[in-house]
């Protein structure tokens, strides 16, 4: 970086000053910093999950044998044990997720800033009926 | 209860050490004293040579941030109370060179504040016979959090990106960017966009939320860089949907 | 951080599909997830059978749902993948690979799953 303020040359690379090096495993150091990791790391079951359904409408579209096929593949307890991983992460996605878009919208009506829970708690309320909604359309006799 | 209390201090001579290490002093424990007690009684009693910074011990100045248990925190303002009777460490704040035991070196950080614009911006003055610019309280209301900040540098201590990547803004600076952006009397914001809206300001943060935790004002700076996120993004929608609109 | 235009002027566009697959992806994942691939095969509830998923598939709104609820969430795991990489493992000479893998990668599953869906019958 350079600067435009006069800062005598030396200060940059002071020899004396000491520096430590960030280690490779600073996320494993505090909990917040794993914590955020984990929701970061998220985003690969997210991943999997589209795979998982790209993989299920081209079995579909192969016909009958390989749809069967996919649904056994589901079944092998590999899958379904990554399957439920994939679900807490996914779960604790969703979490993250509305909490931290009710603080990066700042919400103003008539002055004053609308508090983060009236946002998150109409996403969390809306996430609630999508689910049910989704749920009753895939599983409605 | 112990009548006294076990602080440990990292300590580093730039004449004599290579590398930080940890010294015990034992202090009188006292339920009214704060971390910055404990260092004035040892460098009164014990050990003159203690090095750090304060000036206010009320929470206002922002020179006494240090590491307590690993912690960014106001010396000041942490009792030793909520520690005893375990001991206590005490660090230099982390992600900054250390110059002498507590004290760390805020070059950078003073540098990357400068390159914010940190100050009102008008397109044109007005002479001083016509008075001020006027605000109401909804319009001191929509950047007042923002202005709180005391430059304690509790946020850049917390923020990994920062201590990843040095040439990060970092939370206080974009805060105070967006302090001055939502000023109804700054006319800057188009000057501070190009500075703000680099993979080093507001693209480089990954919205960790360990500044707004550990900030003593509570500025939230992680609202400030995500807001700011949402301005520059729909910022270049506009320009993309008609870039006729001029910048 | 010195004020020069910004010669990556693709970030704001990264940083809005991001954002919009995280709240796809916050929104509708978990409860597919849950059916597809825990329930159904658990037995808990009954599987979606061919001719019900030939039916669904059939609605263009459904496959365009099925489009957007595999595009977007991909360039949202792009984006958190790519700086998870970035600031995880220090290998910021790398950025320029990683970023092209990660979109690249988003790119290619939003171009499958819209060839799927767009020839499908
Ligand atoms: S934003 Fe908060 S933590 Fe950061 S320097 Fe300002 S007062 Fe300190
Ligand atoms: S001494 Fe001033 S803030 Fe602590």
């Amino acid at each position: 970086m350079k600067s435009s303020v006069a800062t005598p040359p030396y200060t940059l690379n002071h020899p004396r000053w000491y520096r430590k090096r960030v280690s490779t495993y600073w996320w494993l150091l505090r909990w917040e910093y794993l914590r955020f990791v984990l929701r970061e790391i998220s985003s690969v079951f997210v991943a999997w999950f589209v795979v998982l359904t790209i993989v299920q409408i081209y079995a579909v579209s192969r016909g009958p044998d390989a749809y069967a096929e996919f649904q056994d593949f589901l079944k092998n307890p590999f899958v379904l044990a990554l399957n439920v991983i994939s679900f807490f992460f996914v779960v604790f996605h969703s979490i993250t997720w509305f909490n931290l878009s009710a603080r990066a919208m700042a919400i103003r009506i008539g002055g004053k800033r609308v508090p983060g829970f009236l946002i998150s708690g109409p996403n969390f309320a809306a996430w609630l009926v999508i689910s049910a909604l989704i749920a009753w359309l895939l599983l409605r006799e | 209860m112990a009548d006294t209390i076990k602080l440990e201090i990292s300590r580093y001579s730039p004449e004599t050490d290579a590398a930080p290490h940890f010294q015990s002093f034992e202090v009188p424990f006292r339920r009214d004293w704060v971390v910055l007690d404990a260092l004035n009684y040892i460098k009164d009693k014990q050990d003159g040579s203690l090095t750090y910074r304060w000036s206010c011990r009320m929470g206002i100045c922002g020179s006494c941030g240090m590491l307590v248990n690993g912690e960014p925190k106001l010396t000041c303002a942490t009792f030793l109370a909520d520690y005893a009777p375990a001991s206590i460490r005490v660090e230099p704040l982390r992600n900054f060179p250390i110059v002498r035991d507590l004290v760390i070196a805020m070059n950078d950080f003073m540098r990357k504040f400068q390159k914010m614009k940190p100050w009102l911006i008008r397109k044109e003055e007005k002479p001083v016979s016509e008075g001020e610019y006027l605000q109401t309280p909804e319009q001191l209301d929509a950047y007042k959090q923002f202005s709180m900040c005391i430059n304690c540098m509790l946020c850049y201590a917390a923020c990994p990106v920062y201590g990843l990547d040095p040439l990060f803004a970092g939370p206080a600076a974009i805060a105070l960017a967006q302090r001055y952006n939502l000023d109804s009397r700054d006319q800057g914001a188009k000057d501070r966009f190009p500075v703000l809206s680099q993979h080093d300001a507001i693209w480089g943060c990954t919205f960790v939320g360990e500044c707004t935790r550990v900030c003593p004002k509570h500025v939230d700076p992680a609202g400030a860089i995500q807001q700011y996120k949402l301005t520059a993004a729909l910022d270049w929608v506009k320009s993309v949907v008609m870039p006729w609109g001029g910048k | 951080m010195d004020a020069q235009p910004t010669k990556l002027r693709i970030e704001p566009l990264l940083w809005l599909l991001f954002s919009a697959g995280g709240g796809v992806a916050a929104f509708f994942i978990p409860i597919h997830l849950f059916i597809l691939g825990i329930a159904a095969p658990l037995g808990l509830t009954k599987a979606t059978d061919y001719a019900s998923a030939t039916a669904f598939l059939a609605f263009p709104i459904v496959r365009f749902y099925l489009f957007v609820l595999c595009s977007l969430p991909l360039f949202h795991a792009a984006h958190r993948i790519r700086y998870t990489l970035y600031d995880g493992l220090q290998i910021k000479h790398l950025n320029e690979v990683i970023a092209a893998c990660c979109y690249g990668g988003a790119v290619l599953g939003t171009v499958i799953a819209g060839y799927l869906l767009w020839s499908f019958q």
